[in-house]
Order: structure tokens, then C-alpha cells, then sequence
């Protein structure tokens, strides 16, 4: 049970990651590689504000910002610099690897007997079952700072996502999307598909930079190393996501299946791991992974249309 | 009113495949007029279109619309006076996306756009009412992703969406050629159906030398950057596809000769 609980707080929280990079993957249509370190650029952020006595609140605002100034950078190095937009990403990243140590002036910031998000949703539920030390979630006794924290991490991920909903329903929404998708069309329409790239990466990042913030205090400490590999997770995610609704459809269900798809994968992380998956091994079969859910639709098409045609000439 | 002035553009300068794709271009629309370019394949008509839309910087010269000088305005921002449909029907709308949704931000070129719901229940029935005089059955799709549409159908609604904010100017570049015969007429028609309608200021590219004699009231023939003839008011209400071809002919019969015995020559022969 500690798996599954573990598995969905872990979950929501990289769905604020999952969903940052569905708005640069699939809305923006832009491979933004920004990601391995802006997750920890948020987590180093907010892990250093809080040891210094900051809010756990203002603190993660902080980190979304800070996440949101990343993409900033990357934007503009690709919009008004024209560096391709996977060497943006990379640049940045790698900037931000050295911007990471020097905020936190170590490799490592452990976030230990320090106030975290969850501490006022654990303090109700302790006085609400009158100071136990575990409650009941559908038969099994869960300790309380892990329900506070599963509980308040998924106000704030449904939260998140409805604002990202609505957003993407407004007219700047509207020309969001379709930046992406036609950006041809959209200048002829008088958007500024540039400034538009800028605003949208902004907004990824701000969304991965919360992430990790969230996830720093959810393991207890910031690590440098932390990043390396979340722009693969985030991708294997949606496609899971993609998997569970349709790939085609409207901005909220495509939310909702980034959610799914993340916490789905980590159920499948965690049980591969029970199983006697080595965690070492874990990058690379999360990489396999993603490389199969992007050629085998497309080779399966092939191979299909191969047989038919075939058919046809016997 | 559209004031074109020296415009030249070469593509590529100093190098092999260098293109003096516009050589000083002067050109005058008055309001309300709806004017075609023909011209062969290479001749510029594109260029001067993609010119005056912004799609690039040209090296000299000056675009005014309505007196505003526009030469130095970022393509997005012309949006607010330029209405324009491309050549291919997948170019002016976004495939994955709802007609509504496509439409609604045609309904805001060259506006702001702010946090407001896009698409509310008024909006909407705006849209469905607009797009039911297209006759296509398209007000029930609304919610339909565009790239659902057939290539006429998503030509139709372009040419609409540009239209939709009465633009300065509508630029129409080729936006039949990709269409089959009959949707390329439901087109033309609804195209002469708007412009006229509208009173709009149009300046359309086309390849077909018919649809040049029946479309437009003014004809603006290209040849090698540079504007060798154009046919308007009574001489255009007389010019025939034959009469076309043989000006064409006669701008090719004056090329052949050498550039300097043209100029002695030229009256003569010619």
C-alpha cells in the first residue's frame, strides 16, 4: 500500500511536470530539452528559500518562477537569437546545471525538520482523528504526513490543471494552440507566433519548475543530480496519457490523460522496481519504452498496409 | 488604396543562384479595386504578393496602404489590415483544431487577445449564422477538427475567416490551383460574391488566364520581376485568354532581341 500511495504522490506531483511538457511537446510542437533542469532549478530553489526560514507556499511560488525564467531563456535564445530549438534547450540546461550548485552552494540540500507544503493539511488530520498517527484510506492504516501530502498535492495538481484548462480555452489560448500547429496561420492572423513560443515555454517551465519544488519536499532534500532524464518521464507519461484518452481531443481530456498517463506510469515504475527491476536500468527501459511508443504505431501501419497490398496482388 | 514604390528584392545575392526575383515594382490599387496578377512561372507574382503580406524584407522601396507606410511592419502585425488565403487549403487553418476555434481567432486579427473565454454560447452563434450563407452544412460542425473538411470546404472557410474583419487589403495567392474544378469555381464565385459585397480591396495571383478575364476588374501581367502590362477599366471589359496569350507572346518576342538593338529595333519588328 505505501507503493501505491508512494506511486500517486509521486504521480501528481510530475504531472505539473507531465503537463509542462504536453504544453511544449504537443501544443507548441517543440522538443524543449529545458526540462532536466528546470525541475531542479525549482527544487533547489524552493529547498534553499525553506531551510532559510521562508514558507513552504512562497517558496514554491519562487520555484515557479524561477522554472518560468528558464524558459524564458530558452525562448529567447530560440526566437530571437535563432539557435535550434534542441540546442536552446540543451544550452540552458547545461547553464542551469552551474546555476543549481550555486543556489543550493552544495550538490545536495536535505530538507530535514523544515515545515513543508503538506505540514497544515497533516496538522488538520491530526486533530481531526484526535492524534493518531495514521488514518484509514480504504483499509490500510497510511502514516499521516504521507496522506497530508498525497491529499495536498492533489489539490494542487487539480487546481493547476483546471487554470491550464481554462487558459487554453481563452482567446490567447486559442492562438496558443494554434502556434504550434500552423504558424503560418496564425501570423496572418496578427499573433506574434515568436512572442507566443516565448510565453508558452514560460509557462511549461513555470509548471516543471513547481514540480520540483513539490518533489523536493515530498523526498526531503534537492539534488543536482536530480533532473538527468525528466524530459524522458515526462514524455513516456503522455504517452501513456495519449494511450488512455483519445490522441485527438479537447484541451481538458488531454489534461486529464497527462495525469493518468503520469501516475499510471509510476504505478508501472514501482512495480517494476518490486519485481526486481534495477533502478540503475531504469533510464534505459524508460528510454526503450519511449522509442517504441513512437516508431510502433507507425510501423504497425506500415506493416499492415504492406499485407494488404499484398493480398491484393495475390 | 495600395501605393507599391520601387520595390526590388534579389533572393540569394552575389552567389551562383542569385534571383532578382522583384526589379523595381510601381504599383497603384485604388480603393475598392479588385486587381489579378498573371504571369509566367519565376515572373515575381508570388514575391510582390508575399511582399505586400510581409513574409519578407524587400531590399528597396516602399508599401503604403491607405498612406501608411507599412515596409517596416512585422508580418503578424499587417494581420490588422491584410486578409489573406494561401494557395494550399492546408495553410490557412489549424487541421487539429475546431472550425469554431479556427474561426474565432479570425474574428480577433490583428486584435488583442485577452483572457476571455474564446468561444461563448453569443460567439458561437455568430459563427454557426455566418458560416450557414457558405451553403455547406458546415454551422452544424462547429465542433468538428477542421482537417475533417475537404480542400474546397477549408478554402471556403479561409477565404470567409479573412474576410470576417472587413480587411484593407485581401491577398489571394493562387487559392483555387490546389482545388478541383468544381470546388475551384465555388470558390472564384464566392470570392467575387465577397469582394463585391464587401467593396474589398483585393489583390489576387493566379495562374489560370480564364479565371484572370473573369475574376478580377483589373489585370496586372508579370514578366522576370517587372510589371510588363496591365489591362484596366474598358480594355479590360474587352480582353479575352487569347489576347492575354498573345501579349505574353510579344513580351517574349522583345526579350529574345539583344537589350541594345531592343531599344533601336524594338518599334520596328516587334
Amino acid at each position: 500500500m505505501t507503493l501505491v500511495i508512494g506511486a500517486f504522490t509521486i504521480g501528481l506531483i510530475l504531472s505539473l511536470l507531465s503537463m509542462g511538457v504536453w504544453i511544449s511537446f504537443r501544443i507548441l510542437r517543440y522538443c524543449d530539452i529545458t526540462v532536466d533542469g528546470s525541475i531542479t532549478l525549482g527544487a533547489s530553489v524552493a529547498a534553499v528559500l525553506m531551510i532559510n526560514g521562508w514558507s513552504p507556499w512562497t517558496a514554491t511560488i519562487a520555484a515557479t518562477l524561477a522554472g518560468g525564467a528558464a524558459g524564458f531563456a530558452t525562448g529567447v535564445l530560440h526566437t530571437k537569437f535563432r539557435i535550434q530549438e534542441l540546442l536552446a534547450g540543451i544550452l540552458v540546461m547545461t547553464a542551469l546545471y552551474s546555476v543549481n550548485l550555486r543556489v543550493m552552494g552544495k550538490s545536495n540540500v536535505p530538507l530535514i525538520n523544515v515545515d513543508n507544503i503538506a505540514s497544515p493539511a497533516a496538522g488538520m488530520l491530526t486533530r481531526g482523528t484526535g492524534g493518531a498517527d495514521s488514518i484509514n484510506i480504504l483499509g490500510w492504516p497510511v502514516p499521516i504526513p504521507d496522506a497530508a501530502m498525497l491529499i495536498t498535492v492533489l489539490v494542487i495538481t487539480v487546481t493547476v490543471a483546471l487554470i491550464i484548462r481554462r487558459f487554453l480555452l481563452t482567446h490567447l489560448g486559442t492562438a496558443m494552440r494554434a502556434t504550434g500547429e500552423n504558424p503560418q496561420m496564425v501570423r496572418a492572423q496578427g499573433v506574434n507566433n515568436q512572442a507566443m513560443i516565448v510565453f508558452g515555454l514560460v509557462c511549461a517551465n513555470a509548471l516543471v519548475g513547481m514540480s520540483g519544488a513539490l518533489l523536493a519536499q515530498y523526498q526531503g532534500f534537492a539534488d543536482v543530480q536530480m533532473g538527468i532524464g525528466m524530459i524522458v518521464w515526462g514524455l513516456a507519461s503522455i504517452i501513456i496519457g495519449e494511450a488512455l484518452v483519445a490522441a485527438r481531443c479537447t484541451p481538458g481530456l488531454a489534461l486529464l490523460g497527462a495525469i493518468m498517463g503520469t501516475i499510471l506510469f509510476r504505478l508501472l515504475v514501482a512495480i517494476a522496481l518490486r519485481w526486481g527491476l534495477n533502478p540503475n536500468d531504469l533510464k534505459l527501459v524508460t528510454a526503450v519504452f519511449v522509442f517504441a511508443a513512437l516508431v510502433l504505431p507507425g510501423a504497425v501501419k506500415y506493416f499492415v498496409q504492406k499485407r494488404t497490398k499484398e493480398k491484393i496482388h495475390d | 488604396m495600395i501605393n507599391i514604390r520601387r520595390l526590388t528584392k534579389t533572393f540569394f545575392p552575389n552567389t551562383p543562384n542569385e534571383v532578382q526575383a522583384l526589379r523595381g515594382i510601381d504599383l497603384d490599387i485604388p480603393e475598392g479595386c479588385f486587381a489579378g496578377i498573371i504571369g509566367t512561372n519565376g515572373s515575381g507574382k508570388s514575391t510582390l504578393l508575399n511582399a505586400v503580406a510581409g513574409t519578407f524584407e524587400p531590399d528597396q522601396g516602399r508599401i503604403l496602404i491607405d498612406q501608411q507606410d507599412i515596409t517596416n511592419w512585422a508580418e503578424y502585425r499587417r494581420a490588422s489590415l491584410i486578409g489573406r488565403v494561401f494557395q494550399n487549403p492546408f495553410a490557412g487553418t489549424a487541421a487539429d483544431m475546431t472550425i469554431a476555434e479556427n474561426v474565432v481567432m479570425a474574428m480577433r486579427r490583428g486584435c488583442s487577445r485577452g483572457l476571455g473565454l474564446a468561444l461563448r454560447r453569443s460567439v458561437r452563434d455568430e459563427i454557426a449564422d455566418r458560416i450557414r450563407s457558405l451553403k455547406m452544412g458546415l454551422e452544424d460542425r462547429l465542433d468538428n477538427p477542421i482537417g475533417t473538411l475537404s480542400g474546397g470546404q477549408r478554402q471556403a472557410l479561409t477565404l470567409l475567416m479573412a474576410t470576417w474583419l472587413r480587411p484593407r487589403l485581401l491577398l489571394l495567392d493562387e487559392h483555387t490551383a490546389a482545388l478541383d474544378p468544381k470546388s475551384a469555381a465555388q470558390v472564384a464565385e464566392l470570392t467575387l460574391e465577397i469582394i463585391r459585397r464587401e467593396k474589398l480591396t483585393a489583390l489576387m495571383v493566379t495562374h489560370s488566364m480564364q479565371q484572370a478575364v473573369q475574376l478580377p476588374e483589373h489585370i496586372i501581367m508579370m514578366h522576370k520581376g517587372q510589371i510588363v502590362r496591365q489591362f484596366g477599366g474598358q480594355e479590360k471589359a474587352r480582353v479575352r485568354v487569347p489576347d492575354l496569350l498573345a501579349a505574353f507572346d510579344h513580351v517574349r518576342r522583345r526579350e529574345q532581341l539583344d537589350p541594345a538593338v531592343a531599344e533601336i529595333l524594338g518599334r520596328q519588328y516587334v
